[in-house]
């Protein structure tokens, strides 16, 4: 018979313990916190800022009527995209020198003839400076190719037929803080629970502490229970202190739904369970540690906490889809980034079955007494 | 009925004989002690009567219940101190003594606890804080939450500093004058002699000795004897002129008779004086329990090669 009660009780004293060690609480609430700040100011710092671009204009005309100046044109029509800020360089200058001395990889070059070439319709060459390995460069190119398209329309047809609007330009980048709070809250649902769970089973199994409670009536059903609920309870804690740094730091775009409770519960309720499975087939806590790091590592990094799986090779991808975490971070996203409700709808019913699988496994194989 | 009853009980790990068909029974009010050394069966045995292990044969009734059939209905009547207790780190004794209170759904009153364990002082310091004999009377503390008769104290006192053995020792006489039985293993000799009412001596899963201290001594041990300080001489003028058993120690320059009355060291020493030879300090010696156990453990036990090495047993126990 379970007990509500004793359950209560043991809840008490393991979630006091827990908030009376420093360590535990520093990687169960503040550690997140943390890598939320760390990875989200490194990613969404060069989204916000514009790209400087070295210009030099070789058509230096000379013009029937300024209208014709069709190279101005377009460096001012550049400045103004919004992506990139325009900083014209003498003709007298080395082009690619002057770009060695600024440090810069980034620069268009209009060539003589410029406007004249184009009034004709004569096919005329912009060359844009960049270096491959830069996201900068990537800005400019798009840019400068955006722009290049629009003015061929306009003088072909004589009216705008596409416009360029600097705002698609501004949406077209990945917000990765978007990806990465699901992403980190994942980790965290795995990190939490897991690593306490196969230290403290291995530990008290070592120490004799499992004996020692097995003589009193809290049943092991009982005590899992309760370090479930407390695991339970500090996720949705994380969980919300992540998306409140995410939004307010960073002005993150997530939905908090009622679609992610299940994900807040099934998520503690099977690491703690995958926590206690390790701790109780492995012999010592040096074992299980060791264990533990070898199914939880592979998680941490490949089941899209902190890259989106997209973004990894074919065979990796397809490795992803074994690892239970991989249901949680796709989850997460698809109800809080995505709006994607039947892919959630999915992901819940396959979460479940995991848990339930291994949650009963882990009551079966754990052992208060040795025989 | 009586409150522990144990035949024939055996447990073997894979080809160790650890516990190998010991029988004994415990009195109402008894403190009955498990002495032997380490590996000798004495945890294997008291875990499988505390229902903590399954055994491999015999009977065994703890408080009219098998321990392993029975262990979740016994448990709420035996009160149990693990060897090296331990605890949850960050729980002060005082949270401790109302979590159990609270698992066994009774109301007690902490402090009384804390009192008759003598831990007053330590009641609201974490358990990673307390010392060695603080922790151990945690665990006592906890074995006595649900007023058990029948107690259970696997070493309370190993690795533990003079003073806090004495303090707990003061605990367990305490337990004893409340008239609860008690079950204690130890290694150490004067822990057994000084809290028991009876001792078994355990040694490669066997009973080798058991009773009363004075029982097992006088059973075991050699008896009263006279020790004369003196030369060979005086020796041979004593068995000579009496009608006693007389030794002599070279190596110690000692005449030893075994005296089986006490008038007999009144011939033994009239004799010496009669010699005129010079004779040094007398005095009478007995076998403590220390002489007889080490007899007793140091003897080959049982059929020779179905023993194993302690370091084997203890190997085998840490899995």
């Amino acid at each position: 018979m379970v007990s509500g009660k004793r359950i209560y009780s043991d809840f008490k004293v393991f979630s006091r313990g827990y908030l009376r060690n420093k360590f535990g609480l520093f990687f169960g609430l503040v550690f997140p916190v943390i890598l939320i700040l760390i990875f989200g100011a490194i990613f969404s710092g060069g989204s916000t800022g514009k790209v400087n671009v070295y210009a030099q204009n070789q058509d230096t005309g000379p013009f029937a009527t300024p209208q014709m100046n069709i190279a101005s044109k377009f460096l001012s029509a550049l400045n103004e995209s919004g992506t990139i800020t325009v900083i014209t360089v003498q003709t007298s200058e080395n082009f690619s020198q002057y770009l060695a001395d600024h440090s810069s990889s980034d620069g268009i070059v209009i060539p003589e003839n410029f406007s004249t070439n184009y009034l004709a319709s004569h096919q005329v060459n912009i060359t844009v400076y960049g270096n491959p390995t830069s996201s900068t460069s990537g800005i400019v190119i798009g840019t400068v190719n955006g722009y290049a398209n629009y003015f061929n329309l306009q003088r072909f047809n004589g009216t705008i037929v596409i416009g360029l609007n600097s705002a698609t330009v501004n949406t077209q980048q990945t917000k990765y803080i978007d990806f990465l709070i699901p992403g980190l809250i994942g980790f965290s649902i795995l990190t939490s629970p897991m690593f306490s769970l196969v230290n403290i089973s291995s530990e008290y199994k070592k120490t004799k502490l499992f004996k020692q409670l097995s003589l009193t009536p809290l049943t092991k059903m009982e005590w899992l229970a309760s370090k479930v609920i407390w695991y339970i309870v500090l996720t949705i804690a994380g969980f919300l202190l992540m998306v409140g740094v995410g939004i307010f730091a960073f002005g993150a775009h997530v939905a908090i739904t009622p679609w992610l409770i299940p994900f807040l519960v099934l998520g503690p309720m099977l690491f703690a369970a995958l926590g206690m499975l390790v701790g109780t087939v492995t012999k010592n806590p040096e074992t299980a540690g060791v264990i533990g790091n070898i199914v939880t590592f592979p998680m941490m990094f490949l089941a899209g906490t902190f890259f989106p799986i997209s973004s990894m090779p074919q065979y990796l991808q397809t490795f992803a889809h074994v690892l239970p975490l991989f249901y949680v971070t796709e989850g997460l996203n698809n109800a809080m980034v995505y709006g994607n409700v039947n892919g959630t709808i999915i992901d819940i019913s396959v979460l479940g079955i995991i848990t339930v699988v291994i949650f009963v496994l882990a009551v079966k194989l754990f052992k208060w007494r040795e025989d | 009925m009586l409150p522990i009853e144990v035949s024939s009980l055996k447990k073997n790990y894979g080809d160790l004989k650890a516990v190998d068909g010991i029988s004994f029974t415990v009195k109402e009010g008894e403190v009955f002690g498990l002495l032997g050394p380490n590996g000798a069966g004495k945890t294997t045995t008291i875990e499988i009567m505390e229902g903590l292990r399954e055994r491999d044969g015999g009977d065994v009734k703890v408080l009219g219940f098998d321990p392993w059939k029975n262990g979740y209905e016994l448990h709420k009547k035996i009160g149990v101190i693990p060897q090296e207790f331990t605890f949850f780190e960050k729980t002060t004794p005082r949270e401790a003594i109302i979590y159990y209170a609270d698992l066994f759904n009774i109301k007690v009153n902490p402090d009384e606890i804390l009192k008759e364990v003598l831990l007053e002082e330590s009641a609201n310091v974490n358990f990673d804080s307390l010392s060695g004999g603080q922790k151990q009377k945690t665990g006592l503390a906890l074995s006595l939450v649900n007023s058990p008769e029948l107690l259970f104290l696997d070493e309370p006192t190993t690795g533990l500093d003079p003073n806090a053995r004495r303090a707990i020792w003061e605990v367990i006489r305490g337990l004893k004058a409340k008239g609860k039985t008690i079950i204690l293993t130890t290694h150490y000799l004067d822990e057994a002699q000084q809290l028991s009412d009876r001792v078994a001596i355990m040694d490669h899963g066997h009973i080798v000795a058991m009773g009363t201290t004075e029982e097992i001594i006088q059973q075991h041990g050699s008896g009263e004897r006279l020790e004369i300080h003196g030369s060979e001489k005086l020796a041979e003028y004593i068995k000579a002129n009496t009608e006693l058993q007389v030794d002599y120690d070279k190596i110690k320059g000692e005449v030893t008779i075994p005296l089986k009355k006490k008038i007999d060291s009144l011939a033994a020493l009239a004799a010496a004086e009669q010699s005129g030879l010079d004779w040094g300090d007398i005095q009478t010696r007995q076998d403590s329990l220390d002489d007889v156990f080490v007899k007793l453990v140091n003897e080959p036990v049982g059929e020779q090669g179905e023993v194993a090495s302690e370091e084997k047993i203890s190997k085998k126990r840490r899995r």
